[in-house]
């Protein structure tokens, strides 16, 4: 289990951020003043129903969407006014995606998939191959390398997507309703690598609506209408719940 | 589809309009390009028609007052090359063929560029002497001598008896076959194309030809009679001064004009012959040309359109791509990559079409091509341009989108 210790180093820092969108004359504010710190080695749930900006904050916790107000500081650098390019070398550094739909290349194999990430850090085709296998190899599909993504199941797809967030290391990996295509037994699965990850100090954050699958994570978050409404954290930045584990199945 | 038609026209352009005034300057080289070449020709209107019948005898041509008259008024003329011709069977032994008799001076072959296969041409002492010895051309040898070498043999026309000295190599275009103005420059056949087009001539000096037959030709050919007085077929003028060519010429065509009241001479300016030539290059090339442009710009925009449905049908792939840390100028090196490809497979098909065009054309239509390697070089570095600038617009849109709305799409 990962250290509670309430002075971890800080990865994420959202300081009274807020999301505006102009939908034709009406101005909707997705996010009305969130903050939050994530900690290093954190394994948040976030949840919500739908509409109370639960994607509009993950979008811009993954740096693809910057904040209308407010600063998002990533490993104590503000990113909420980085321009394009810097963005897109903040996600590729330091951020891992895993998506509700997989959003594999269908035109790619398992391992150029994992190595996408890679060849836009410029990393040199052989090293990048080898790291790619050996991820692939970690979540269990070391034997597939070379298939595409349509002749793998959807779980496996999803071990793929895990493998292609680690590929580059990232300081949070960041998990939107990673099982919600999934049946139980290989959603099981693939919380079980978030569970193996965290316990390897991993950072997750994973957004959901499932109840069930919050209580494994030690810190919940919950929104309300585009705001923080139940953090199990609280403000005084207390050590969450210990970690319901195995038995809260 | 565009861009094989665009880079196959590009590159059958160039070949048919290289090989079209290779051909010009060919003929042109031929021609000897400071020379004016003047031929007569037999009127063909009926003004003069009732004095023809009184004299019996048809007068017509190029005469020595043209000759005198040029001579004496146009400066830098250098030499000039009197030429008559008789048509008429040849005869050696029992073989005959109806070949051409050119009386004409020493130094014709120097001034038509016209190369000795064998032998050596007539020269002035023969001419003094009115000897009667000829040259034959390549092709006559052939048609005369099939087994044995021409030289040193004799060879008949009606009565008179010619010692063959020389070969000398066949030409098909020049003012000599009488073919030239009409067909004229970038559409002569090619020289090795059609035999029977090609000329039989025998060369024999001009006094032997005064000699023996006379000023007024007679002609006995399938029972009927025929008279005519010709001073000269065939006068080839030289300019010394290659920049006088084109006034001499209108001189000469002056001098002519006030002498002859019916059009029986022809006049051939080599040069002009080339600038027509290079004229006619010029259109052919826009035509092609704007077929050119036109079809690349059709095959770009169909290539864009290619390209924008390809990036709406993979709006998802940009948003993974984006996500995974791909700035915009990667995605856009993507999809211009993408483009360039598809235009240059098309460009490359393209190549291969417009190198088997001007081979087909060079069978079927007997004109020369010449394809260069920078000419498919070229074509193809269009295509690939082509490919750059539409492949740009879609490139940039790609690269524009909202990596979040990117990923949402579908």
């Amino acid at each position: 289990m990962s250290s509670l210790s309430p002075n971890r180093r800080p990865i994420i820092e959202l300081r009274d951020v807020e999301k505006h969108y102009q939908m034709g004359s009406i101005l909707v504010k997705a996010l009305r003043g969130i903050s939050l710190t994530v900690f290093e080695g954190d394994y948040i749930s976030i949840l919500g129903p739908s509409g109370c900006g639960k994607s509009t904050l993950l979008n811009i916790l993954g740096c693809l969407d910057q904040p209308t107000i407010g600063d998002y500081l990533l490993e104590g650098k503000d990113v909420s006014e980085l321009a394009d390019d810097d963005l897109s070398k903040v996600r590729g550094k330091r951020l891992g995606f895993i998506f509700q739909s997989y959003n594999l290349i269908q035109q790619l194999s398992v391992v150029e998939n994992i190595e996408v990430p890679l060849y836009y850090q410029g990393m040199p085709e052989a090293e990048s191959h080898a790291r790619a296998a050996h991820l692939a190899d970690q979540v269990g599909l070391g034997d597939r390398l070379d298939h595409r993504p349509t002749e793998l199941s959807g779980g496996q797809q999803q071990r793929v997507a895990i493998a292609r967030a680690l590929a580059n290391d990232p300081a949070v990996i960041l998990a939107d309703e990673a099982t919600g295509n999934l049946d139980s037994k290989s959603g099981g699965d693939i919380l079980k690598i978030f569970d193996d990850l965290n316990t390897e100090g991993k950072t997750l954050i994973m957004i959901t609506h499932d109840e069930e699958m919050a209580e494994r994570t030690p810190r919940v978050i919950r929104l309300k209408d585009g705001e923080v409404g139940f953090d199990t954290m609280g403000e005084d930045g207390k050590a969450p719940p210990a970690r319901k584990t195995e038995a809260a199945k | 589809m565009g861009i094989v038609f665009g880079v196959a026209s590009v590159i059958a352009m160039l070949a048919i309009g290289e090989g079209a005034s290779y051909e010009a300057q060919q003929q042109i080289k031929n021609l000897g390009s400071q020379n004016i070449i003047l031929t007569s020709e037999k009127p063909t209107n009926t003004k003069t028609a009732g004095e023809q019948e009184r004299s019996l005898v048809l007068e017509y041509g190029i005469t020595y007052r043209d000759l005198d008259q040029i001579r004496a008024t146009i400066p830098g003329v250098e030499i000039a090359v009197p030429g008559r011709r008789i048509k008429d069977f040849l005869w050696h032994q029992s073989l005959s063929v109806d070949a051409t008799l050119l009386g004409t001076v020493p130094w014709y072959p120097e001034m038509r560029n016209r190369r000795l296969l064998k032998g050596r041409f007539f020269t002035q002492i023969e001419m003094k002497g009115r000897d009667p010895v000829c040259v034959i051309n390549e092709e006559l040898a052939r048609k005369l001598f099939p087994l044995s070498s021409p030289v040193g043999k004799e060879i008949r026309l009606q009565r008179n008896y010619f010692r063959v000295v020389g070969i000398i190599e066949t030409k098909a275009s020049g003012a000599d076959s009488d073919q030239l103005g009409g067909k004229g420059d970038a559409t002569v056949k090619k020289p090795s194309g059609d035999e029977s087009e090609l000329p039989m001539e025998a060369m024999i000096p001009l006094s032997t030809l005064i000699d023996r037959f006379g000023e007024v030709l007679f002609k006995y050919r399938s029972g009927s009679f025929e008279a005519e007085k010709v001073d000269f077929h065939e006068v080839t003028i030289k300019i010394g001064d290659a920049d006088q060519v084109v006034p001499a010429a209108e001189a000469i065509r002056h001098i002519l004009k006030r002498n002859h009241e019916d059009v029986d001479y022809k006049m051939t300016v080599p040069l002009e012959l080339l600038r027509r030539a290079e004229r006619t290059k010029q259109i052919f090339n826009i035509v092609l040309g704007s077929i050119a442009a036109i079809s690349l710009l059709v095959g770009g925009i169909g290539i864009m359109n290619i390209m924008l449905a390809t990036v709406t049908e993979r709006t998802r792939e940009i948003g993974i791509r984006r996500a995974m840390g791909a700035k915009q100028r990667d995605i856009v090196m993507q999809f211009l990559i993408e483009t360039i490809l598809l235009s240059g497979a098309g460009g490359l098909i393209g190549v291969v079409v417009g190198m088997a065009v001007p081979l087909i054309i060079e069978r079927f239509a007997n004109m020369m091509t010449i394809t260069q390697i920078w000419a498919p070089t070229l074509a193809f570095s269009i295509s690939v341009l082509t490919g750059v600038i539409f492949g740009i617009y879609p490139a940039i849109r790609a690269a524009g989108m909202n990596p979040v709305d990117a990923l949402r799409h579908e």
